[in-house]
């Protein structure tokens, strides 16, 4: 037996409750990982924003619609390389949960834009050619069990068919997939023609990718398209896709703010939950303390078993916590936000691994210090 | 040769509040190496306050105490904790043994202050455990154990550093008359086979007869006659 096989016995006095503390302290630091994943995704750590391409969208709204006619003069922007432009569909499949983004496109222009994106060119071509062709992300077919041939039904619920008719569906052609390191992005892509031929509502789009040659020269770049539009009917708003992400996050609230409110309510409980319990094993263990001291174990060795124990609760909570949600995380998707899956991001680690080490520290301080005040006579009077 | 226990004069006062209580009033002491001493008295009278005195876990308001050639009125805290690991071992009435540990776990406590590998440890352990006849329980948690067996655990612990003074407070109090016998033939066994100096207190007249020398303390004085 070791000076930690002695913490590690003393951890099992009451089996019941520690394994409840463990469990407390595991989901506390699940929830931390996984709330600072998300708000560290929403904040703009992903990897999904290129530094070379403006969004355009309708100055007061992202649902605002434009008219396909500014396309042209985006691209006539000085710095302006290329200009495509994108739908928000939203739609059903089967079923509200089977939920992911749905983007009527122009095939070839979108592909050029986002590089990214792999996809051969038969396929490519086969989306192009088909008017009701379709091409997800080989993730996403493999999700449903969708292979090229399927007609994937959609049913809508924003864009209905000019003649009322609320089922879409699509040819799929083929999938696409990502390079390493791109945002996963599980985007059901089909084509714009299709879309407004269907509705009747042709000649606008949802908003406007451009891709500049310098990113440097993003923000002039976009001040100049605005300026563009600015006495029009269609007035815009052009930021990096960045900027974008942020200002998208921020219509939903401060996720970073809301994630460190909870995680402080989650924190504070705990801290006081953990408190309570070693508290409550020093009290009943202040007999053990004496005798300990009484065989040689110094104060300050008494204080640092106390200390040691707390320190293990935490480490095994807190490490299993951040275990389990680097696994979550790499399942867990965002289908709302077209996100496949939140990377685990080291900061996050090495910040629950502090905290871990804080809150086992802070809530062993006093235990220790009162079993290192312990004196024999008295605690052996008590037991 | 010189006692192995020595109190010249000791006294002790305890403060609670503006209240002082007097336990110890003057106490002279000598108790040589090897011997077996019982320590009588009626309730209140100071045997555990002395006894607390003479094993470092409590310190005398005025006198000395002189154990093994240390005076311990001048050891440091930290000082006295590792000269309890070398010098006493405790048996208390009640074992005090740890219930997360087993026999062999228990004896082991006071070797991990020692420099011993964790196999040396676990071998001195067993051969304590041997001494006082419970190497086959060595596996017992000590809920598992009876209340003699129990004490034999708290004895192997006492002695498993090998320390020479045995301090033991009422180490037969809770158990039966034939398991007290055997305890006591076992504390006989360390003292005259062993060497181990041993101070007891007991209430028990049976229990003292075992012993080599009885001392009665009466009101924090001893009786004179007895030391």
């Amino acid at each position: 037996m070791s000076t930690v096989g002695l913490i590690w016995a003393n951890l099992h006095r009451r089996p019941a409750r520690t394994y409840l503390t463990l469990f407390s302290v595991l989901v506390a630091f699940l929830l931390f990982a996984v709330l600072r994943t998300m708000a560290v995704w929403f904040a703009g750590g992903n990897e999904i924003s290129s530094a070379n391409r403006l969004v355009v969208t309708g100055k007061y709204s992202i649902i605002d619609s434009l008219p396909y006619s500014q396309l042209k003069a985006i691209a006539a922007v000085d710095g302006v390389e290329a200009v495509t432009h994108q739908q928000w569909f939203g739609g059903i499949y089967q079923d509200p949960r089977n939920w992911f983004p749905k983007y009527p496109v122009e095939p070839r222009a979108y592909f050029d834009m986002y590089p990214e994106l792999v996809i051969d060119p038969e396929t490519l071509d086969a989306f192009a050619r088909t008017r009701t062709g379709a091409v997800a992300p080989a993730d996403l077919a493999a999700r449903f069990g969708w292979e090229a041939g399927d007609k994937i039904p959609i049913e809508a619920d924003i864009w209905p068919q000019k003649d009322g008719n609320r089922s879409w569906e699509f040819d799929l052609v083929g999938t696409y997939a990502f390079k390493e390191g791109a945002a996963r992005e599980q985007i059901f892509l089909f084509q714009h023609d299709y879309f407004a031929e269907a509705t009747g509502i042709d000649g606008m789009v949802g908003w406007y990718t451009a891709r500049i040659a310098n990113p440097e020269q993003a923000g002039a770049i976009a001040r100049a398209i605005d300026a563009r539009f600015e006495h029009s009917m269609n007035p815009t708003k052009t930021a990096t896709e960045d900027e974008l992400a942020r200002s998208f996050a921020a219509q939903i609230g401060d996720l970073g703010l809301m994630a460190n409110s909870i995680l402080s309510a989650v924190f504070f409980t705990i801290l006081l939950l953990t408190a309570v319990v070693m508290n409550w094993t020093f009290r009943e263990r202040v007999p053990e303390f004496a005798v300990l001291k009484t065989l040689g174990f110094s104060d300050r060795r008494v204080a640092l078993l106390m200390l040691g124990e707390s320190l293990l609760l935490c480490l095994l909570g807190g490490g299993a916590g951040i275990a389990l949600a680097l696994v979550a995380t790499s399942f867990m998707e965002l289908s709302n936000f077209g996100i496949s899956e939140l990377p685990l991001h080291w900061p996050t680690i090495m910040a629950g691994g502090a905290i871990t080490v804080g809150l086992g520290l802070l809530v062993g301080a006093g235990p220790a210090w009162l079993a290192r005040r312990l004196t024999i006579a008295e605690a052996l009077r008590r037991g | 040769m010189p006692a192995n226990i020595y109190l010249r004069n000791v006294e002790k006062r305890f403060v609670k509040g503006r209240e002082a209580v007097d336990v110890l009033l003057g106490v002279d002491l000598r108790v040589e190496e090897g011997e077996f001493l019982a320590l009588m008295g009626p309730s209140g009278s100071g045997k555990t306050t002395l006894l607390n005195l003479i094993g470092g876990i409590d310190r005398a308001t005025a006198g000395d105490v002189v154990i093994a050639g240390r005076d311990l009125g001048k050891l440091s805290s930290g000082q006295l904790a590792s000269w309890r690991a070398a010098n006493i071992g405790f048996v208390f009435q009640f074992y005090n043994l740890l219930p997360v540990l087993n026999a062999a776990r228990n004896v082991e406590l006071p070797l991990l202050l020692t420099k011993l590998a964790s196999r040396e440890r676990r071998a001195n352990a067993l051969t304590a455990l041997r001494v006082v006849g419970l190497a086959d329980r060595a596996k017992h948690k000590p809920g598992e154990l009876s209340g003699g067996q129990q004490q034999r655990v708290a004895i192997a612990r006492a002695i498993v550093a090998d320390a020479p003074i045995l301090v033991c407070d009422e180490p037969t109090g809770d158990l039966d008359r034939d398991t007290a016998d055997e305890i006591l033939d076992l504390l006989n066994i360390l003292s005259a086979d062993h060497g181990k100096t041993i101070v007891m207190v007991t209430h028990d007249p049976k229990a003292a007869s075992h012993a080599q020398r009885v001392v009665h303390l009466d009101k924090g004085r001893l009786v004179k006659g007895t030391a």
